[in-house]
């Protein structure tokens, strides 16, 4: 019986995933040429390499199309509802860490806290006539956390990409992203809300359990789990 | 899961229409889908994770009712004569979060009123007209008052700013208590906040020293509340004794006579709810004319604080006592602010409830 492991299929985070492997006695390969995206795994008998977009790492666990997933923890929290029912959380990675913050202009000086940002769309609103606007792709993780910091009065806006732009663009007033060393929201003029962290990304081995996991299977992910965690 | 269709339940939400129709309500039928941006504009983001969205090439973004309130008012405001009763019966549609066994969809039959004259002879119509319908389930009936709470807020001895920030968030319980502590001196101000208003008393030019300011948020509207800052600053605490009043009243939970002695007391240390305290007799008494039992009314002074941000006045709710598992089997309140939010002027006040029919059928309420 083969597990199916899903790894990022290309940039730092495949090499990073790889060497992780490596490190712990598992030698994962691509085969094929660079176009093709299939792999092997050496050192643990029963597991067969899946290489995939990271991004659609958490919709195939969730289909349990693979048993096991390397992926970023955000993209397993903003892509799977209840992601929690989904998949379980084996170990972080250590690598690819970004902060998904919320972020406003480093010239509300009046704004330091999420109290001053609810308090800040409140009077926007009143002001402008529309809702304090917030640009982000992490729309479930950032409205769970406004929510539950009772944040009231904003606005979602999409932005797939180059979110730090949107505030001097005008398509909104403060956005979400993640960020590793700030350096770019410095160069866009914004600033860290200092309780503005929503969540603590890094690259996570993920189990499925949604997937089909019979006892040679189950077998299987016990030698691996053992070797990785040496 | 696909099921047959149910006679049982057609027939016992048509029966719960008529009766409402009895008394005088005009049927309506209103559209399942709803312009997003009218639910998303009432409600803010929170809708989202409540109200199914979809999305029309044509339309922009649609929403499934999660309930008939909106199409109901702006049915009115646009075509109606007031005052008016309307009823209506149909299905509504919310997200439910993970792990909560409630359906997403079901079946709802509601009535209204839309009356200015009155709204205390309104308020009990609505609830008497539902205990009526009710009656043979042996229901607990819940109600509070939105309205005394926000009476409250505006009694508080402290600044206007610091009584909009409380009132803004009375549906937001954790939020309100983090402001009532704040405001209350019980928590103090944050450090940054601190440093901040420093600056600002000497003299530093705070905002020359943050650098560009990128976006629509302008510079004076930072200087004004950077102004509302330093006052609140400068604002003394709430004193406790109405603070613990506050919470009293939060925390008020008795039969509703008793519940009403209780704060007609606490009305002598502020009389900014003393209005308030009055409708509410009076209301209690309109109820009693018409024949419901006051004494077994329950009164929470907290009640109706977590549900949808738009009851501002009387709540109400009917709940099977033998199954706490189960959802209210109606429930129902005064929402003028959101009649105002919707039409401006135009906004009538408006009072009305919603019976579950396939509660009613399960409890055996069948006619």
């Amino acid at each position: 019986m083969t597990i199916r492991l899903g790894v990022p299929s290309k940039g730092r985070l495949m090499d990073k995933t790889f060497d992780w492997f490596a490190r712990r006695g598992i030698a994962l390969s691509r085969t094929g040429s660079d176009r093709e995206y299939a792999g092997a795994v050496d050192g643990v008998p029963g597991v067969e390499l899946v290489l995939l977009s990271a991004g659609e790492i958490p919709r195939e666990l969730l289909a349990g199309r693979i048993h096991m997933g390397v992926t970023g923890s955000d993209l397993v929290r903003e892509g799977l509802a209840n992601w929690d029912g989904a998949v379980s959380e084996l170990t972080g990675m250590g690598f690819g860490q970004a902060d998904l913050i919320i972020a406003v202009p480093r010239g509300w000086v009046d704004v330091d806290t999420l109290d001053d940002l609810d308090a800040v769309a409140a009077a926007f609103r009143a002001r402008h006539g529309q809702r304090l606007r917030i640009a982000t792709k992490y729309h479930r993780l950032v409205r769970d956390f406004l929510k539950e910091h009772g944040v009231a009065d904003y606005l979602l806006v999409d932005s797939q990409g180059a979110t730090e732009g949107a505030v001097r663009n005008r398509t909104a007033e403060a956005i979400a992203d993640i960020t590793s060393t700030g350096e770019t929201l410095r160069a866009n003029h914004l600033k860290i809300l200092s309780d503005g962290l929503i969540h603590q990304s890094q690259a996570t081995l993920f189990k499925s359990r949604k997937a089909r996991w019979s006892d040679g299977d189950r077998q299987t992910f016990a030698r691996l789990m053992r070797q990785i965690e040496g | 899961m696909t099921r047959p269709p149910d006679p049982g339940l057609d027939a016992e939400q048509g029966r719960i229409l008529r009766l409402f129709i009895a008394a005088g309500a005009m049927p309506l039928d209103p559209p399942i889908l709803q312009p997003a941006e009218t639910l998303l504009d009432l409600y803010g983001e929170d809708i989202r994770g409540r109200a199914y969205t979809t999305r029309d090439p044509l339309g922009g973004e649609m929403m499934l009712r999660p309930d008939f309130t909106v199409p109901v008012v702006q049915g009115h405001i646009a075509a109606g004569s007031n005052p008016a009763r309307y009823a209506y019966a149909g299905k509504v549609f919310r997200m439910q979060e993970a792990g909560i066994d409630r359906p997403s969809e079901f079946d709802q039959v509601g009535f209204e009123i839309f009356e200015a004259a009155d709204p205390v002879a309104a308020d009990a119509e609505v609830f008497a007209l539902f205990a009526q319908v009710l009656a043979p389930l042996n229901l607990r009936a819940a109600s509070g008052d939105i309205g005394v709470l926000t009476a409250a807020v505006r009694g508080l001895a402290t600044s206007d700013a610091r009584k909009a920030a409380l009132g803004r968030h009375i549906w937001r319980p954790r939020r309100f208590r983090a402001l009532l502590d704040r405001f209350g001196g019980k928590s103090p101000v944050p450090r940054e906040r601190a440093r901040l208003l420093k600056k600002c008393r000497d003299g530093v030019d705070v905002m020359a020293e943050a650098g560009p300011l990128v976006g629509l948020r302008q510079a004076d509207e930072i200087a004004v509340r950077l102004a509302a800052l330093q006052a609140d600053a400068a604002e003394p605490a709430i004193p406790a004794a109405q603070v613990d009043l506050l919470d009293e009243i939060l925390r008020l939970r008795d039969k509703a006579p008793s519940a009403l002695n209780r704060l007609r007391d606490l009305a002598v240390d502020m009389p900014a709810i003393q209005g308030a305290v009055d409708r509410l007799a009076a209301r209690l008494d309109a109820l009693a004319a018409r024949g419901v039992d006051v004494d077994a009314m329950d009164f929470e002074g907290s009640y109706g604080r977590t549900t949808m941000e738009y009851y501002d006045g009387f709540v109400f709710g009917f709940y099977a006592e033998r199954r706490p598992d189960l959802p209210p089997v109606a429930t129902g309140g005064r929402y003028d602010a959101l009649t105002r939010a919707l039409g401006g002027d135009a906004g009538v006040p408006a009072v009305g409830g919603v019976v579950r029919p396939a509660l009613t059928l399960m409890l055996g309420g069948g006619g």
